[in-house]
């Protein structure tokens, strides 16, 4: 009977098979197989193709291992992957607090509207802007040496601070997002009783609101940390020379080097720590699901 | 209770600051588009000049047309198939569900950078090559996961008793389907197909590396001018794109909120 009611629960992978293939099929094609050749590709000396000689080899993996050229930079984008996700945790935290906590209704949903609108727009053309705002004889420099009574020179453009600047700016609205959502979700009743029963501010604020919102911070760092360890077009405009990073050595192999095996190795070693760092976070996601 | 009140008003203080680092770049560049000078010098003169020099600009204009193209054909494909998908996962139970639910994530979280590469690569290999139609077949897939997701979200609102009710009144699965369970999804069908439109139209890493000189899309022509040196009218059609997925952000909202979700 209850089977019966229950349409979500008709049995059976032929009758849903129509309406999953197409989809999934895509996914496949254009998704799947690509990772899959992305691998096969790695282990090649050469790309198969106008009939060119190739064998199976080690050698692009090998190049990694021997040449610390490449286990440098790939320390260098973990370690921005590092500062970028803890500057989004230091600015973003907060902010989600007071959108939860502080503010109520109507200007609650309108600022949450605010904060993650520029999120949605091109992420390629808010690092550009920030190139004017930046540069020497640019808006910042201007607008210090307007107000400061002694001259200074602020041309961070090309630099790295620029570089963790823009990041930052592009990924700030996930933490919010997401420490938005567990903050939410925290019942105000818990807070008071903490603070009846004595806890200081900063007590509540560590031993219940913190813990509690922890999946939040996770879900956040994780959703920043993989994409900056793997940007490169970031980098290359508004880090100049300073930008090399294990992502724009990546698509030095494809656009510039033609060194396509060596390059699938690349982002297949990267592929592989990013999915030990969504392994290790997954666990914690999991508990707050 | 003063230092709450203290707190609380310096909570919304911090806030606007923040919105003030969100917003501070796009501004500039928008009041820059605006300026006469092509080096961005103060005093502000006012001129849409830059405006005006899009429209001499045959390669930004061609790239905009496809761009436009892509985003429309990729929001009707992966809207149809990525609904049909959502209503099959939500209607029937069988073994591997948890698996196919599972391989959605992998488009969104693995870097744009390592899934735009692959493609690149296995297009090439199976004699696709770059061009439009590997930039349309990359952006669907990329698609895909949102719509479904967005769809499936709005489904679990829907209550299985009405599809039952048309049914047992004599409905057959279609009517059931396009009179019954469609009507009722539909503000989640068109947020899924807006979240489509924003992530082709907005897509930058993987068109650059599916793309040739003569097949290109906007964001990809906006990065080699940029990397070609500062011009005045990619400030221009910067700021157009970015007021284009603004507003197609706010009309996702709403509709999103239509449909009860959050």
């Amino acid at each position: 009977m209850a089977d019966q009611l229950a349409i979500g629960s008709r049995r059976g992978l032929k009758p849903a098979l129509p309406l999953l293939l197409p989809a999934y099929l895509w996914l496949t094609v254009a998704i799947f197989l690509p990772l899959s050749a992305m691998v096969f590709f790695s282990f090649m000396t050469d790309l198969p193709l106008a009939g060119k000689e190739w064998s199976f080899t080690l050698g692009n993996y090998a190049a990694f291992f021997s040449q610390s050229l490449y286990s440098t930079l790939l320390l260098s984008s973990l370690r921005l992957g590092l500062e970028v996700t803890l500057w989004c945790v230091v600015i973003g935290y907060p902010a989600a607090y007071v959108l939860a906590k502080v503010l109520k209704g109507r200007s609650r949903e309108a600022i949450f509207l605010l904060v993650i609108l520029p999120f949605w727009s091109n992420g390629l053309v808010r690092i550009f802007s920030w190139a004017m705002v930046l540069r020497e004889g640019g808006i910042l420099d201007t607008a210090l040496n307007a107000v400061l009574p002694f001259k200074i020179n602020i041309d961070l453009m090309y630099s790295y601070p620029a570089v963790i600047i823009g990041l930052v700016h592009s990924y700030v609205p996930y933490m919010v997002l997401t420490c938005y959502l567990t903050l939410q979700a925290i019942d105000d009743s818990l807070i008071e009783a903490g603070r009846s029963l004595g806890a200081s501010r900063r007590q509540v604020l560590w031993r219940v609101i913190i813990p509690l919102s922890m999946p939040g911070l996770i879900a956040g760092a994780a959703l920043i940390f993989v994409p900056v360890v793997g940007s490169f077009m970031e980098p290359r405009i508004l880090g100049g020379r300073t930008g090399t990073f294990y992502g724009t050595v990546i698509e030095d192999q494809f656009v510039a080097v033609f060194n396509w095996p060596l390059g699938a190795a690349l982002s297949f070693i990267l592929l592989a720590v990013v999915l030990i760092i969504l392994a290790l976070a997954a666990p914690v996601l999991r508990r707050a699901a | 209770m003063a230092t709450t009140r203290i707190l609380e008003w310096l909570g919304r203080l911090y806030i606007v600051l923040l919105l003030g680092f969100l917003y501070l770049p796009i501004i500039i560049m928008t009041a820059m588009s605006f300026n006469a000078s092509p080096f961005y010098q103060l005093p502000f003169e006012w001129t849409t000049d830059w405006y005006a020099s899009l429209w001499q600009n045959d390669q930004l204009i061609a790239a905009t047309w496809n761009s436009i193209e892509i985003a429309i054909i990729t929001t009707l494909i992966s809207t149809v198939l990525g609904s049909m998908a959502s209503l099959a996962l939500y209607r029937y139970d069988f073994r591997g569900k948890k698996v196919l639910q599972a391989l959605l994530f992998p488009p969104i979280a693995i870097p744009w950078l390592i899934t735009g590469t692959a493609m690149l690569i296995f297009f090439f290999g199976v004699g696709i090559g770059r061009g439009l139609v590997a930039i349309l077949l990359g952006h669907v897939a990329l698609a895909l996961p949102y719509v479904i997701v967005v769809v499936s979200a709005r489904l679990q609102t829907f209550a299985p008793e009405l599809e039952e009710a048309a049914r047992s009144l004599g409905a057959n699965q279609w009517q059931v389907t396009m009179r019954v369970t469609l009507p009722w999804i539909m503000p989640g069908v068109i947020a899924g197909g807006l979240f489509a439109f924003a992530v082709s139209f907005d897509q930058f890493v993987v068109s650059y590396f599916l793309s040739t000189p003569g097949q290109t899309t906007l964001p990809v022509e906006i990065y080699a001018a940029i990397r070609k040196g500062f011009t005045p009218e990619i400030n221009a059609v910067s700021t157009i794109i970015i007021v284009v997925s603004m507003a197609l952000m706010l009309l996702t909202a709403r509709f999103f909120k239509f449909g009860g979700e959050k």
